[in-house]
C-alpha cells in the first residue's frame, strides 16, 4: 500500500479496504526500516499521528463526509509551526522550541483530515540546495544515499522517493520545492505568491516565500494543493480569489493547441547533457500531444541569480533578528542582554545563515541601499515584464528544473556560489511571484539519476501546470510503462 | 545663566516628536486588547510576540485614526503608502524591527495654529507639520534591583510585551524658528493644541502622564539674527504639557552656558527629570545609528480611496480653537481670563463643571482660585488632584441652595482633595449644616448684641461699618455654620438698621 500513490490510497480508506491508522502505521514501518539510512524525518509525532488517524477513521464509520484525502499522511517540513510539536526549521536556534498555535497550512491539513507524520529535515530556515544546512544532520538521496535530495525540502522530497510518506509539504523560496522534486524523481509546485498562507511559516525571505503541495504524482499534487491553498485574512499577501481547480485541470491533461514557450536563456551552458537530453525529449512529447513548441527569450534572466542574493539575504537579516534568545529557543552565555543575544546567535546560527545575514545587512545599509537592494528591486521588475512578455504570446513556459542531477554529499559544501547556480532556472519564479512544476523527466545518460522539467505559468494560472503536467507525465508513463520511482533501488530489507 | 539673559543673545530653533497611543480596542497588527495597566504578558499572541511564523495585519482603524489626525492637522494624505522595518536589536522589541513608515507616511506637510498670551497680547504661532505616520510600540522593559530603576546598576530586567504592538501615530514638526523668548510656551501651546485636537477627534485617550501622548523635543539655539543652525539635543521622557515648557527652557540655559563656555553642545538624547526639572544624558547620537529602513513584505500598501477620505474629513468635530471661541462667547468671559483658563489647561475641566449644571463664572472660579491654588501649595498639576467636575458642580449647587457657605463649601473642597469622598462625605463626616433658621440665628445675635453692647449700640446709631465685628462674632458662634449674608440681614433688622 505505501508504494500507492496518494489518490489510491484515499480510494482505499473510501473504500474501507484500509483504515487510516493501518496506513498510517504502515508508514511509520516504513520510516523504521530505511529512515536511518535516508535521515528524511528530524522528528516524528506518532500519538499525534494516531489520535488524527483514529479521529478520521471512526468520523468515515459514523459515515460523515469526509475530504478527500482524509486518512492519507503527510509529511510536513519543519518550517510550518505546528502547535505542541517540535519546530526547528532546521536550526539549532530553535531546539525544543513547541509552538503554541498551528500554521495555516498545518491548520488546513487537520482540517482535511490529512495525518501528519511527522517534520522533515532542511536546510537551516530553507537556506540551501542540499539540505546538508540542517543543523541537525543531511539527509541522503533514495536514488544514491552518498548523494543530495536537493534542498532546502530534501526531506519532505526524499520521504516521498522513499516511500515514507505519500505526501509532503515544502516551502519555495528560489527553487526549494522544485529543485529537491527535481533530483528525487518527485513532483513539487511552487504555486502563486499568496496563493497559500504563509501564516505560520517560518519566515526567510518574506516576498519570496510560498509553501505549496510535493507528492509523487502530478493528481496528487493537485490534491495536496486544494487542500492547503485559500485565501487567509491572517496573511496580508494572501491573494483574495477562489483556488484555480488545479485537480480537475490534472485530470484534463490535455495540452492540444496549447502554445509552450521554451525559454531559451534556461539551457546551454552549465546544463547537465543528460539533463537537456530528457528535457528535450519531454519537449518532443509534448509536441507529439498536439502542443505547439515555440522558443522565447527572457534576456533580464542573467541577472536574476544576483537580484535573488541580495533580496533574500536582506528580507532574512531582518527576519531572523527576532532569533534573540530572550522569549523562545536557544539562550547561550551570560551577562546582559546584548551579550546574551550575541552569544546566542553565534552558537544558534550556522556558517550559511549567518553569511546570508552579514551580506542582507551589508545591503541594507545606508549608502549601498540603492546600489543593491534598490537594484536588485529593479532587476525583479524587469524579469517580471520578461515573464509577461513571455506569456502574452504563450500558455506556459518550460526549463529544465535543475541544471543537474544530484551532487554528492560534501561536493559543493566550501563554494557557496556552485551551490547558488543549482537555482538557476527556478529563481526567476520566485521573483516574479508566479507559479511553477517540477516533474520527473527521466534519468540522465551519465549518472542514471532523476531529472526535472519544469513548468512555469502566470500568477494565479496554477491550473495551466496541473494539465501540461499531467499530459507530460502520462506520456511518460506509457513511455516507460511503469513510474520512475520503481527503477529507484531497494532501500531497507524488504519493499 | 538665567533665561533672561540666554534669550538676549540667542533664540531657539526647536523640532517637536509627539507619539500619541492610539485608543483602538486591538492593536496595530493583531487583535490583542490595549487595555492600559493589564497585568503584564496578558494581552499577546504570536503575532505581537513576534514568534516564528507570525505574519502581521494592518488594523483598519488605526489607519482610519492616522487620516483623522492627518486632516485635522490640515495635512495631505497619501493615496499610496508603505510600513517599513526599523531594524534595530532591544529585549522589549519582539521582532528586532519596529514597523513604521519611512519614506512613505500616509500624512504629510500641514500645520496648526497655536495662540499664547505675550507681552503684546494675543500672538498667533502657525506650526508647519512634517508628516504623521503609523508604527508599532515596543513592550516595556522594567530594571529589577537596582536603586534608579534604570538598566545601570539593575540585577535583571523584565520585560512585558503588553504595550508591544500597540498603534503609534508619531507626529513630527518642521523645524520651528522665530519664536524668541517664546518658544517654550509655543512649544507647551503646541502640545496643549496637539492633545485637544486628538481629544476632540476620540482617537486616543492623550494621557500624557500614562505615556498615551509623549513628546520629544529637538531645540538647538543661535545667535538672534543669525540663520545658521546650532546643534540639537533631543529630549525625551517629557511626561506632562508643564514639563514641555520646563525641558525645553532648561535645554536653552543649558545649551548657552555650553556655547558661552566656548564649548560644543553633544548631538545626544537626554532625558528629563520632573524633580529637577533638568535632563541627564542618554545616548550619545554622534554616529547616526543605521535602521537599515526597508519595505516591510509582510504587509501590502495602504491605499486609502478618495472617497473614504472625503468622508472622513466630513466626520472630523468641530476644531478645538472654534470651539473654544464658542463658549468664550456662550460664557462671556473676557479675553483676559480666557486666556488664563486655557494656560492653566483647565478649560476642558471648566466646560465639563459647567455641562454638569454649574453656572460658568462659579465653575470657573473654584477651579482656577481655590483648587489651583491647592495644587500650587502641593506642587501638583491640578488633574493629579483627587477632585472632580461632578465634586465641583456639586458644590457649587450647594451654594447656591444655601446649603453651603463660601467658607463651608472652601473647606469641603479640601475635604474632597483630602480623599474623604465626594462633598456629601465631607458635609457628613465634618457634620457642616449651614444654621438657616432664623430662631437660632436671632438668639444667637441676641447673646452677641448682649456681650458687646458699646458696638450694638454704635449699630443702632447707623454706624454700619461695626457691624463687621458683631457679625464676626456671630459667625464664630454658629461655628462658621450660617450663611454671612443671612447673619447681617437679621442682625441689622434686629438693631433696627434694615
Amino acid at each position: 500500500m505505501i508504494r500507492k500513490n496518494a489518490s489510491e490510497m484515499a480510494a482505499a480508506l473510501a473504500a474501507k479496504e484500509i483504515s487510516s491508522v493501518e496506513l498510517v502505521n504502515a508508514h511509520y514501518d516504513r520510516i523504521a526500516e530505511v529512515d536511518t539510512q535516508v535521515k528524511a524525518f528530524l522528528y516524528l509525532d506518532k500519538d499525534g499521528a494516531l489520535s488524527q488517524a483514529k479521529a478520521v477513521d471512526d468520523a468515515r464509520a459514523k459515515g460523515e463526509t469526509l475530504a478527500p484525502l482524509a486518512g492519507v499522511p503527510v509529511a510536513l517540513k519543519d518550517i510550518f509551526t505546528q502547535k505542541g510539536v517540535p519546530t526547528t526549521a532546521g536550526s539549532k536556534i530553535l531546539e525544543g522550541w513547541r509552538p503554541p498555535y498551528d500554521a495555516t497550512v498545518t491548520a488546513n491539513l487537520k482540517k482535511n483530515g490529512i495525518v501528519i507524520l511527522g517534520k522533515t529535515n532542511m536546510d537551516e530556515f530553507a537556506m540551501g540546495s542540499s539540505t546538508e544546512n540542517s543543523a541537525y544532520h543531511p539527509t541522503h538521496n533514495p536514488w544514491d544515499l552518498t548523494r543530495i535530495p536537493g534542498g532546502s525540502g530534501g526531506g519532505s522530497s526524499a520521504s516521498l522517493a522513499a516511500f515514507e510518506a505519500p505526501l509532503a509539504l515544502g516551502t519555495d523560496t528560489g527553487g526549494s520545492i522544485r529543485q529537491p522534486a527535481a533530483v528525487t524523481g518527485t513532483v513539487g509546485v511552487k504555486p502563486t505568491y499568496g496563493a497559500v498562507s504563509r501564516y505560520g511559516m517560518i519566515a526567510f525571505s518574506s516576498s519570496l516565500d510560498q509553501g505549496g503541495p510535493c507528492a509523487r504524482t502530478v493528481l496528487d499534487a493537485a490534491l495536496l494543493h486544494e487542500a492547503i491553498a485559500g485565501h487567509d485574512p491572517k496573511d496580508s499577501t494572501s491573494i483574495n480569489a477562489p483556488t484555480p481547480k488545479v485537480v480537475d485541470a490534472a485530470k484534463r491533461a490535455d495540452v492540444k493547441g496549447l502554445k509552450i514557450g521554451v525559454i531559451k536563456e534556461l539551457q546551454g551552458d552549465g546544463y547537465q547533457k543528460g539533463v537537456l537530453n530528457r528535457f528535450n525529449e519531454s519537449i518532443e512529447l509534448l509536441s507529439s500531444l498536439g502542443a505547439e513548441i515555440v522558443e522565447v527569450s527572457c534576456p533580464s534572466f542573467e541577472y536574476a541569480l544576483a537580484a535573488y542574493y541580495l533580496i533574500a539575504p536582506s528580507e532574512c537579516s531582518s527576519n531572523l533578528a527576532r532569533f534573540d534568545a530572550m522569549r523562545y529557543g536557544l539562550r547561550v552565555g551570560a551577562g546582559d542582554a546584548e551579550a546574551v543575544m550575541s552569544a546566542t546567535r553565534e552558537a544558534g546560527f550556522g556558517r550559511e545563515v549567518k553569511r546570508r545575514i552579514i551580506l542582507g545587512t551589508y545591503a541594507l545599509s545606508s549608502g549601498y541601499y540603492d546600489a543593491y537592494y534598490g537594484s536588485a528591486q529593479k532587476v525583479r521588475t524587469l524579469i517580471m515584464q520578461d515573464y509577461a512578455k513571455a506569456f502574452a504570446g504563450v500558455d506556459v513556459l518550460v526549463s529544465p528544473t535543475a541544471p543537474t542531477t544530484a551532487f554528492k554529499i560534501g561536493e559543493k559544501s566550501n563554494d557557496p556560489l556552485a551551490m547558488y547556480l543549482n537555482d538557476v532556472a527556478t529563481i526567476p519564479v520566485n521573483l516574479a511571484g508566479i507559479c511553477g512544476m517540477s516533474l520527473p523527466s527521466g534519468l540522465a545518460d551519465e549518472d542514471n539519476l532523476p531529472t526535472g522539467f519544469q513548468i512555469m505559468a502566470p500568477a494565479m494560472e496554477d491550473q495551466r501546470l496541473y494539465n501540461v503536467g499531467a499530459a507530460l507525465e502520462a506520456a511518460l508513463l506509457s513511455k516507460w510503462g511503469a513510474p520512475l520511482l520503481a527503477k529507484a533501488p531497494a532501500l531497507g530489507g524488504s519493499k | 545663566m538665567n533665561y533672561e539673559q540666554v534669550i538676549a543673545k540667542y533664540e531657539p530653533v526647536m523640532g517637536l516628536e509627539v507619539h500619541v497611543e492610539l485608543n483602538t480596542n486591538s492593536k496595530m497588527f493583531c487583535g490583542c486588547a490595549t487595555v492600559f495597566g493589564a497585568e503584564p504578558n496578558t494581552q499577546t499572541c504570536p503575532v505581537c510576540l513576534g514568534l516564528p511564523g507570525s505574519l502581521p495585519v494592518v488594523n483598519e482603524t488605526a489607519i482610519e485614526s492616522a487620516i483623522k489626525i492627518g486632516l485635522a492637522l490640515n495635512c495631505k494624505v497619501t493615496p499610496f503608502s508603505r510600513f517599513a522595518r526599523k531594524n534595530y536589536f532591544y529585549p522589549d522589541m519582539p521582532k528586532n524591527y519596529q514597523t513604521s513608515q519611512y519614506d512613505e507616511p500616509i500624512c504629510f506637510d500641514g500645520h496648526l495654529d497655536v495662540e499664547i498670551e505675550t507681552e503684546e497680547g494675543p500672538k498667533s504661532f502657525r506650526i508647519e507639520i512634517e508628516r504623521v505616520h503609523m508604527e508599532e510600540d515596543t513592550g516595556k522593559s522594567l530594571h529589577m534591583g537596582g536603586a534608579t530603576g534604570r538598566i545601570h546598576g539593575a540585577d535583571y530586567s523584565l520585560l512585558d510585551y503588553n504595550r508591544a504592538g500597540i498603534p503609534l501615530i508619531e507626529i513630527v514638526t518642521k523645524i520651528i524658528p522665530g519664536t524668541g523668548k517664546y518658544g517654550p510656551e509655543v512649544a507647551k501651546a503646541y502640545v496643549a493644541e496637539l492633545r485637544d485636537i486628538l481629544r476632540s477627534i476620540g482617537v486616543s485617550d492623550v494621557k500624557m502622564e500614562q505615556g498615551s501622548l509623549r513628546c520629544d523635543a529637538n531645540v538647538s539655539l543661535r545667535l538672534i539674527g543669525s540663520d545658521s543652525l546650532g546643534t540639537r539635543s533631543e529630549t525625551k521622557n517629557v511626561n506632562s504639557l508643564r514639563s514641555v515648557e520646563r525641558a525645553i527652557r532648561g535645554e536653552m540655559i543649558r545649551h548657552a552656558e555650553l556655547l558661552e563656555k566656548g564649548e560644543k553642545v553633544k548631538q545626544e538624547t537626554r532625558h528629563f527629570q520632573e524633580d529637577t526639572g533638568t535632563t541627564r544624558s542618554g545616548r550619545s547620537k554622534e554616529q547616526a545609528e543605521d535602521y537599515r529602513y526597508f519595505q516591510d513584505p509582510d504587509l501590502v500598501p495602504v491605499a486609502p480611496s478618495a472617497e473614504w477620505i472625503e468622508a472622513l474629513r466630513k466626520s472630523l468635530p468641530e476644531k478645538p480653537s472654534a470651539h473654544r471661541k464658542r463658549l468664550q462667547e456662550a460664557w462671556s468671559v473676557p479675553d483676559k481670563e480666557m486666556a488664563a483658563m486655557i494656560n492653566a489647561d483647565l478649560l476642558g475641566t471648566v466646560e465639563a463643571t459647567v455641562n454638569l449644571g454649574a453656572d460658568p463664572t462659579k465653575a470657573r472660579g473654584w477651579w482656577l482660585g481655590e483648587i489651583s491654588r491647592i495644587a500650587n501649595e502641593k506642587e501638583l498639576a491640578v488633574e493629579e488632584l483627587s477632585i472632580s467636575p461632578k465634586d465641583v458642580a456639586e458644590i457649587v449647587e450647594l451654594i447656591q441652595k444655601g446649603e453651603l457657605t463660601d467658607k463651608l463649601a472652601r473647606q469641603v473642597v479640601e475635604g474632597v482633595i483630602n480623599g474623604e469622598g465626594t462633598p456629601a462625605d465631607v458635609i457628613a463626616k465634618r457634620g457642616f449644616k449651614v444654621v438657616s433658621d432664623d430662631g437660632a440665628l436671632l438668639a444667637a445675635i441676641e447673646k452677641v448684641c448682649a456681650a458687646m453692647p458699646d458696638v450694638a449700640e454704635k449699630v443702632r446709631g447707623g454706624h454700619l461699618p461695626a457691624a463687621g465685628a458683631l457679625i464676626g462674632a456671630v459667625m464664630k458662634e454658629t461655628k462658621g455654620q450660617a450663611d454671612a449674608a443671612k447673619v447681617r440681614e437679621l442682625l441689622l433688622g434686629h438693631l433696627g438698621q434694615a
